[in-house]
């Protein structure tokens, strides 16, 4: 029993953190149709970013607890600074060309924010694990976890709430829909299609930054921590469907369950689970769980 | 004369919408029939029934005797049967011959009318000369089709459709698009095209003038339904027409 | 303009053959590199003229190093020409599978796809103790078609991959140039048209799918045979990525051009891992957004302006 109890818990910590990851990857693709390959290097960021400014809080002796906001102050910091960066200073210069061509660009800013991290960070590794280590454990059964994970999990749930909230009740919110929608005709009705595009791309990449900084304080922040997280958050976001946040949620809860359960008895199919579980829901429904209907084309 | 084109009990419905409502059409050989009705219609439905682009929920479609309800799009046109679109589909980068010569080229290999190679090119090479003349493309043959303008692009896209030798052609609104003095030029070079070689040809049109002056039968859609059917001269005049389709102040030009 | 394409690859190959007692050690391998990785981006070009990018050709670059290893390691073959056609069966095989899903999607679908299957690949070789897991395993070649060439292993190696390199390109010279390879470019610039002209669009793409992949796996093959040693890295999307850098730098516009691209940049990753270690990701992204913004068909497409003004 508690061995079942064990993947479920698990998965959902995994599932978490998938979510956090998979929803400003899915956001931003909705919106502008461009599937950020630099998303593993923001995430790679946003890590960094906080374990300096959590190594800087702690060792200028303050409160302890502080260094959670010292974890959301980095998220911040890098959407509100990377992301507008990105979007006026290069990705503007590409719309109208081909989603491929886009999704060539994203990996040339992949590949220079990865060296950009290394230069401004050097190539060892960072330790922050006071956060981590800070509220201590908790026991479910006979399990026992760090009280941290449920700081993931609360951020997860918190994020998801507050994006759909954002989306489906404000006026802003709803103004989103409408360019996932229609672009072109959003344009027409007036909507500021440019500001739109800039304010998603800002939140997708404060997520991304979300992400790598929750994650920070439970690992050795090193350099390459992106590389992986890019494929992994694709897989999420195929299965729940490109442009869905429901989708993205429901994909995340697969794949953690999946995993975890694969982690648990069968170890050497770990990231084979993932990408399986991504092919099964393809050849299903092409199109991931999620999909907006699509138009007649002719 | 027995139908090369035959409709039976065709339904079709996507959601609450009835887009076609037990269709029942017999087409001669080689005749002209314009369909025409309001937008939601049914008329595109229809076209897109008969190219296979989609299924109808209950009856059947037969072309020269054969069903062919089920079968693909690509499978459709490798029988005979060839169309244009609404929004000319051409290959973008190519030049004007080679978008024809690529037409000829393509059917022929997949109806495995013509040996592969050196000399079904050589063939498609005359077809599309062929078709460069009829259509007056000529001046434009080395011209990427991306660049050309939308009647020569709608030109293009119907003698794309005729290059593949069909037995029956669908023009889906083949002058949309196109300036209003425009029109009757395209129709006319369309039309005698036609006339050169032996085609069954079916066209959805909202103008009334090029309705009347090009078909000799007319279908009027409303709903789903076929509700007039006959000679256009007729059929313009018919009451429902002029209610649902048409409007009542219509002044025909012959 | 005639086609001079298959002359100058001739000429190229035969010059190139020529000069291999003479040409010193280090540029006998970075040429045969600069080659077999040629052979995967040859593959790539292909797919990219159907109007397919893919993120995943690491997978059969990976595995036809693999089958090659394998034949040596299992069967105890050394002979280069039986390994490599191991690698050439081996990717055809799995992409002729792979084929039924991949080739249902395009743009970003397909790219990402194709990603994550050579993620899989990487994976189960990661957690295969039994093939080495991260670090591999190394391979030796002692014969070649029956004829022992132990010593000068590295000149013949350079030679089967001038061979190779020069009978893909003419082979690709003349597909594109056939039916199909202009059909291909058909459906690049329109599918709808194409499927109602008759033609199957998944057939073609399943085809060339394949022939990508089978040149992904020699190129991964020659690889192997020339540095001796492969690892799961071959199939880390980062590897994928390479090839996807050295296509748009090449452009699609001739089969000469991999040869270029890809020789340039195993010159300016060799520099940079020696003098720039921490930049030389910076300067690759810098380098695709710049060809991206001002060349968007490779370098290629600048040579022959040039030529064309002059």
């Amino acid at each position: 029993m508690s061995d079942l109890l064990a993947v479920v818990v698990d998965g959902i910590i995994y599932s978490s953190w998938l979510f956090i990851m998979a929803a400003g990857l899915t956001l931003i693709y909705g919106v502008m149709k461009i599937l950020n390959i630099a998303h593993g290097s923001l995430y790679a960021l946003g890590a960094y970013l906080s374990a300096t400014l959590v190594g800087l809080w702690v060792a200028g002796g303050h409160a302890p607890y502080g260094s959670y906001a010292m974890l959301a102050l980095s998220a911040l910091l890098v959407g509100v600074v990377m992301g507008p960066l990105l979007e006026r200073g290069l990705l503007r210069l590409m719309y109208g060309r081909d989603e491929v061509v886009l999704l060539l660009v994203t990996y040339a800013v992949f590949l220079i924010l990865e060296d950009a991290i290394k230069l401004v960070w050097g190539v060892d590794s960072l330790y922050v694990a006071q956060p981590y280590d800070l509220p201590g454990n908790f026991t479910i059964g006979d399990l026992s976890y760090p009280v941290y994970n449920l700081v993931l999990i609360g951020t997860a749930v918190v994020a998801g709430l507050a994006l759909a909230w954002a989306l489906n009740r404000t006026h802003h919110g709803k103004m989103l829909l409408a360019v996932i929608h229609d672009s072109e005709v959003s344009r027409a009705l007036g909507i500021n299609v440019g500001r739109v595009y800039l304010v998603t791309f800002t939140i997708g990449t404060m997520l991304a930054a979300v992400g790598g900084a929750v994650t920070a304080p439970t690992l050795a922040v090193s350099a390459g921590m992106g590389v992986e997280v890019i494929v992994l958050s694709f897989a999420v976001v195929v299965i729940g469907g490109l442009g869905s946040l429901g989708g993205a949620a429901l994909g995340a809860l697969i794949v953690g369950l999946v995993r975890s359960a694969a982690v648990h008895y069968w170890p050497t199919v770990e990231l084979f689970s993932v990408y399986s579980v991504m092919a099964m829901v393809l050849i299903a429904r092409p199109k991931g769980l999620f999909t907006p209907p699509e138009a007649r084309r002719i | 004369m027995s139908a090369i084109l035959e409709a039976r009990g065709l339904f079709k419905n996507f959601g609450a919408v009835s887009a076609a409502a037990d269709i029942n059409v017999a087409v001669s050989a080689d005749s002209v029939t314009g369909l025409i009705g309001s937008n939601g219609a049914g008329k595109t439905t229809f076209l897109n029934m008969v190219t296979g682009y989609l299924k109808p929920g209950a009856g059947s479609i037969h072309f020269d005797g054969h069903e062919i309800t089920h079968l693909t799009p690509r499978r459709i046109t490798q029988l005979g049967i060839s169309r244009s679109f609404q929004v000319p589909q051409l290959f973008d980068t190519l030049s004007v011959a080679a978008n024809l010569q690529a037409a000829a080229g393509i059917v022929a290999a997949a109806a495995k009318r013509w040996a592969r190679g050196a000399i079904a090119h050589g063939r498609a090479g005359a077809v599309a000369d062929e078709m460069l003349q009829r259509f007056g493309l000529a001046a434009y043959r080395n011209q990427p089709a991306g660049t050309l303008p939308e009647g020569v692009r709608k030109l293009l896209d119907i003698a794309m459709s005729l290059a593949a030798k069909p037995r029956i052609l669908l023009l889906d609104e083949p002058t949309s698009g196109v300036s209003a003095d425009e029109k009757f030029g395209i129709m006319d070079t369309v039309a005698a095209a036609v006339r050169a070689q032996q085609v069954t040809v079916l066209f959805v049109e909202h103008d009334m003038d090029i309705v009347s002056r090009y078909a000799q039968r007319v279908l009027a859609f409303y709903d789903g339904r076929i509700i007039a059917d006959g000679a256009p001269a007729t059929v313009l005049k018919d009451g429902e027409v002029r209610k649902y389709v048409i409007g009542e102040d219509l002044h025909v030009k012959h | 303009m005639k086609d001079r394409t298959l002359i100058v690859l001739a000429a190229a190959s035969v010059v190139m053959a020529a000069s291999i007692p003479l040409t010193p050690q280090w540029l006998v391998f970075l040429i045969t590199l600069a080659l077999a990785k040629g052979l995967v981006v040859l593959g790539l070009v292909l797919l990219m003229r159907t109007g397919l990018v893919s993120f995943g050709q690491g997978l059969y670059y990976c595995l036809g190093a693999y089958a090659a290893a394998l034949v040596e390691q299992s069967f105890h073959v050394n002979d280069a020409a039986l390994m490599l056609a191991a690698a050439v069966v081996a990717a055809a095989a799995v992409a002729a599978v792979l084929g039924f899903l991949l080739a249902a999607y395009r743009g970003i679908f397909f790219a990402m796809l194709s990603m994550a299957l050579s993620m899989i690949l990487f994976g189960l070789l990661v957690k295969s103790a039994a093939l080495g897991s991260t670090d591999g395993f190394n391979i030796a070649t002692h014969s070649l078609a029956g004829a022992k060439i132990e010593g000068s292993a590295g000149r013949v190696l350079l030679g089967v991959t001038i061979v190779s390199f020069a009978a893909a390109a003419a082979g690709l010279h003349r597909y594109l140039n056939s039916h199909l390879g202009r059909l291909s470019a058909a459906i690049r610039d329109n599918e709808l048209r194409v499927e109602y002209l008759g033609a199957s669009v998944r057939n073609v793409v399943h085809l060339n799918y394949v022939i990508a992949a089978a040149l992904g796996g020699l190129g991964g093959g020659l690889t192997a045979l020339a540095v001796g040693h492969i690892d799961p890295d071959m199939a880390y999307w980062t590897t994928s990525g390479e090839f996807v850098f050295v296509a748009v730098l090449s452009g699609t516009g001739n089969v000469l051009a991999p040869f270029a691209g890809s020789a340039l940049y195993e010159a300016i990753r060799t520099l940079a891992n020696q003098y720039a270690p921490n930049v030389w990701q910076m300067t690759l992204g810098a380098a695709m957004l710049a060809i991206i913004m001002f060349a968007p068909d490779g370098l290629w497409s600048l040579f022959r302006r040039r030529a064309r003004a002059s």
